[in-house]
């Protein structure tokens, strides 16, 4: 039975190497899924972002993350454009998706005035 | 949290971080009864017993970047205030089990809310596990398995758009049949 278990770890192996290989050169957008950003309404931004990227047929890659300490802002949205910062969006609403969607992974500029924090490309 | 769908999401996060590669979740709405059941269990790695002991203490956290570990106390408090309780069983490398229950009819207890949205969201986010669903309704009863789903998708990933939607409208109208159209 071992060299079965092997082969689970091994496929589990490929498919998150798979998963990577994937995203490259994809925007990616993650959402904070710890106990806060869910309390904050991190399922209703993520539904709203399912179906912008539904709508509008967006090849993006969504992810999620636990909680990083900024638990007073969530539901925080990260966008990263393929080789650009990483930017963290606050306080966002099922309203803000469609703007930072348009504005930011459509057509790549920033939505200002929901930035709090923002990291370097390569800086992960 | 306002919602006992959003509970569920949230303890499953906890699935999610102890690698876990199947996670069921059951719901028994027992009307008769007066009593409400939810069960989370993973094939994570588990818990050591000395930590079982502190699991729903908010202070207690296995984590290094807080100092306050929250999902399950709110679970627990929750439920303790519907006539209930919340009970984790755990072993290192047997996985976990979270069960809760509530009064049914208490004032108090949340409702169900969004449990479309809260598994769109596990399998959207998680598409490399599988989710087994089990939702009893005075009898009725709703199960999903998302490795049967991902058997007839031969290989098309499970979180792509069109795949998504098509969930979407199937546990609408599942959840529906359940809830005998009042849903």
């Amino acid at each position: 039975m071992k060299s079965l278990e092997e082969l689970k770890k091994l496929r589990e192996e490929l498919q998150k190497e798979m998963l990577a290989r994937n995203s490259k050169g994809k925007t990616k957008i993650v959402i904070g899924m710890g106990t806060c950003g869910i309390a904050a309404g991190a399922r209703e931004v993520l539904q709203a972002v399912l179906q912008e990227i539904e709508k509008r047929k967006l090849d993006v890659v969504v992810s999620q993350t636990g909680c990083i300490g900024m638990c007073e802002k969530e539901p925080l949205l990260d966008v990263q454009l393929p080789g650009k910062d990483r930017i963290t969006y606050g306080n966002v609403t099922k309203e803000d998706v469609q703007r930072i969607i348009v504005e930011h992974v459509i057509n790549g500029n920033i939505v200002e005035d929901l930035v709090v924090a923002r990291l370097e490309e390569g800086g992960e | 949290m306002r919602e006992l769908s959003l509970h569920i999401l949230d303890i499953v996060q906890n699935s999610i971080s102890a690698d876990a590669t199947l996670i069921s979740i059951y719901i028994n709405e027992d009307i008769e009864g007066d009593r409400l059941t939810i069960k989370i269990g993973d094939n994570g790695r588990g818990i050591p017993e000395d930590k079982l002991m502190h699991i729903t203490d908010p202070f207690y956290t296995t984590r290094k970047t807080r100092e306050v570990g929250l999902g399950l106390a709110l679970f627990a408090q929750a439920a303790r205030r519907c006539e209930g309780d919340l009970q984790v069983d755990s072993g290192v490398g047997e996985g976990t089990v979270v069960t809760a229950f509530f009064s049914y009819s208490h004032i108090d207890r949340p409702p169900m809310g969004d449990i479309k949205g809260t598994l769109i969201s596990l399998i959207a986010l998680n598409p490399g596990i599988d989710f087994m669903y089990k939702h009893i309704y005075g009898g009725k009863k709703f199960f999903l398995d998302t490795r049967e789903i991902k058997r007839e998708l031969q290989g098309i990933e499970i979180n792509q758009n069109e795949v998504l939607g098509w969930l979407r409208g199937y546990i609408s109208e599942a959840l529906e049949d359940l809830y005998g159209g009042e849903g």
